[in-house]
């Protein structure tokens, strides 16, 4: 971590001294604000396994852990870390993991569980490209995996996409607060260039008592209640089926509650693009130049991407003429899009994959394409 | 009329779910006697496993989390340093234990994790209705080993006690067996050893206790014990393998 100014306030400086002030702004790598954050979340437990490129994300809990009294543990596996998060979140702690795509791959074992115990958690996934080993460069291919396929089973967790480092941090606090509240796993799905670049970044100061009381945690009863027990099975299949629905009627609440995207200049756009992350940042730079063009082009930014933001396309697909899906992948959130716009107009895709990054002039060029001679 | 034994208070009135003449309820009681008796129910929260003993949290009184296969030393873990003035404890079999979960069990213990583990080796999986265990002793019949384990193309039984003993990080280890009251006896005091280790802090204590599985194995209860005593105990040989917590072993 570089900063801005020598000596930055409440962070790690580079040679892991904790200096002792309040928010300021401060040049950060996004794997690493992604840390920082999650501690001042009240995250205190921190269980992961070296990957490329979420690497700093390790490497920050582990120098600043010890300096505060939390727990830095390197697991044997993926598996024995999201694990060991699953014990925690059972102690009522915020705890966390963090990983890249085949990483996850292996914690969706253990992330089925915790969403089967209702328990909260915060996951980072800093993608990369797949499938297999893939590579190392910056991918949006986990989007199925993330959205629909988190491990066996009828469940949901929150996920979240940032699209700047300061957007990474307050999404943070966001999680983990949605995932106390719901009971649930959150994710922040990020990627490696989020993850890898440097920006500007404050950490908003939390309030003191933002942690909610969470009476089902396994604590030791002390002998003044029931025993609580964490648990996923239930060999009764009305009893399990009762408990899967339960879960179902929360997922309804938050589809109602908490979909968040942002809009821009979706008001009078033709066509609008739609796109999440990193990427949606060459797009904006992409609609700006077709506006320039006279091109009537906007975009919607999913920043949850469950629950997907389905009603902000619902209503665009009242006015625009066409969508645009643009993504790192062979064309995976266009599932969702196509879902919401219903057959209403038409919906087109554009992505790169393998861990390239689409430019400006590559999405433009399929803006012109669509919108044929409009100029 | 005086009492002379009664259930321990540390677990619950449920009806065990295990087969007649298993060993598992016997185990069970060793671990609530030794809770109880160390007066630590209320600090106390075990993490159960997959297998036969997969309900065990409905048996036991303290706090309970159920893992997945194998990954109880895990989810220990985490319940452990989140809590690290409670008791954490584990009660896991052979396949949980010594097959998908071998590398949580040995980096639990290298770790040097202050948690109990309790592993009930019993030379078969049960619950899946008999299959070859990582622990399955040579020429044994299993469902999957219809001619008998054939060591040249199924390999040969883990020994966890002599493994987990060249560790650094283990505190203590020891195979004890419950195929007879001197035995039983022996059990009992181990389990308990294992659990006040953790409450002085002296780090990884697991005790191996060979068990019996008559369903599985095909032998009436008392047949069972026999097997166990004349081919598992001479495989497995009973004792203390690892002490380093200045006890008075």
């Amino acid at each position: 971590m570089r900063h801005v100014r020598d000596h930055v306030p409440g962070l790690c400086n580079s040679s892991g001294k904790v200096v002792n002030i309040l928010a300021e702004r401060v040049l950060m790598k996004g794997n690493e604000a992604l840390a920082e954050a999650a501690i001042k979340s009240g995250c205190r437990h921190f269980f992961g396994y070296p990957i490329t490129p979420q690497t700093e994300v390790a490497a920050y809990m582990a120098k600043r852990m010890p300096k505060i009294g939390g727990t830095y543990l390197q697991a044997e596996s993926e598996i024995a870390a999201i694990n060991m998060v699953l014990g925690a979140a059972s102690a009522g702690v915020r705890a966390m993991t963090s990983s890249s795509s085949p990483g996850i791959s292996l914690k969706t074992e253990g992330i089925s569980y915790i969403a089967g115990s209702d328990l909260p958690c915060l996951i980072i996934n800093v993608q990369r490209g797949g499938p297999g080993l893939g590579g190392i460069q910056p991918s949006q291919a986990d989007y199925w995996q993330a959205t629909r396929a988190t491990g066996h089973g009828d469940f949901h967790i929150l996920v979240f996409a940032p699209s700047t480092i300061q957007e990474m941090v307050d999404l943070v606090y966001t999680a983990y607060d949605k995932a106390d509240e719901y009971r649930m796993p959150a994710m922040i799905l990020a990627d490696g260039m989020l993850g890898q670049m440097m920006e500007p970044v404050e950490f908003p100061e939390r309030e003191a008592d933002h942690l909610i009381e969470k009476p089902w945690a396994t604590t030791g009863h002390q002998n003044k209640r029931p025993h609580n027990i964490v648990n996923s099975l239930y060999l009764d299949p009305n009893e399990l089926e009762q408990k899967v629905r339960e879960r179902f009627q929360r997922y309804e609440i938050i589809k109602e509650k908490e979909p968040m995207a942002e809009e821009y200049l979706v008001e009078d756009a033709q066509i609008v693009l739609v796109s999440f992350g990193a990427t949606s940042r060459i797009v904006k730079s992409a609609v700006n130049t077709a506006r320039s063009m006279g091109i009537k082009a906007g975009m919607i930014r999913p920043i949850t991407l469950w629950p997907f933001p389905e009603k902000v396309i619902q209503k665009a697909a009242e006015t625009a003429s066409s969508f645009l899906s643009v993504e790192m992948n062979m064309g995976q959130m266009v599932d969702d899009v196509r879902l919401a716009v219903n057959g209403k107009k038409p919906v087109y895709f554009f992505g790169r994959t393998g861990g390239i990054i689409p430019s400006p002039a590559e999405v433009l060029a399929q803006i012109q394409k669509i919108m044929g001679g409009a100029k | 009329m005086a009492i002379v034994f009664q259930k321990p208070k540390t677990l619950t009135d449920a009806t065990l779910h295990y087969c007649p003449g298993c060993t598992h309820g016997i185990i069970h009681t060793l671990v609530a006697q030794a809770i109880e008796e160390l007066g630590i129910e209320g600090k106390t929260i075990g993490v159960a496993p997959v297998g036969c003993a997969v309900m065990a949290y409905n048996y036991f009184t303290c706090d309970m989390v159920e893992a997945a296969h194998g990954r109880a030393p895990a989810v220990a873990t985490g319940l452990k340093r989140a809590l690290p003035d409670n008791i954490v404890f584990t009660y896991q079999g052979d396949g949980d234990l010594a097959a998908i979960g071998t590398a949580e069990t040995v980096h639990s213990a290298t770790r040097g994790e202050n948690i109990t583990v309790i592993f009930v080796n019993n030379a078969i999986y049960g619950m899946t209705g008999g299959q070859m265990a990582p622990t399955s002793l040579p020429g044994q019949i299993t469902q999957t080993t219809p001619y008998g384990r054939d060591t040249a193309t199924a390999g040969y039984p883990v020994r966890i006690c002599e493994m987990l003993s060249t560790l650094d990080g283990v505190a203590y280890a020891e195979r004890v067996s419950v195929d007879s009251v001197p035995n039983i006896r022996k059990a009992r005091a181990a389990i308990k050893k294992a659990f006040e280790n953790q409450v002085n802090k002296k780090g990884f204590s697991i005790v191996e206790v060979l068990s019996s599985c008559p369903t599985n194995w095909g032998l009436t209860p008392v047949e069972a014990l026999d097997w166990l005593r004349e081919n598992m105990i001479p495989y497995y040989p009973l004792g203390v393998y690892k002490d380093k917590t200045g006890g008075d072993k």
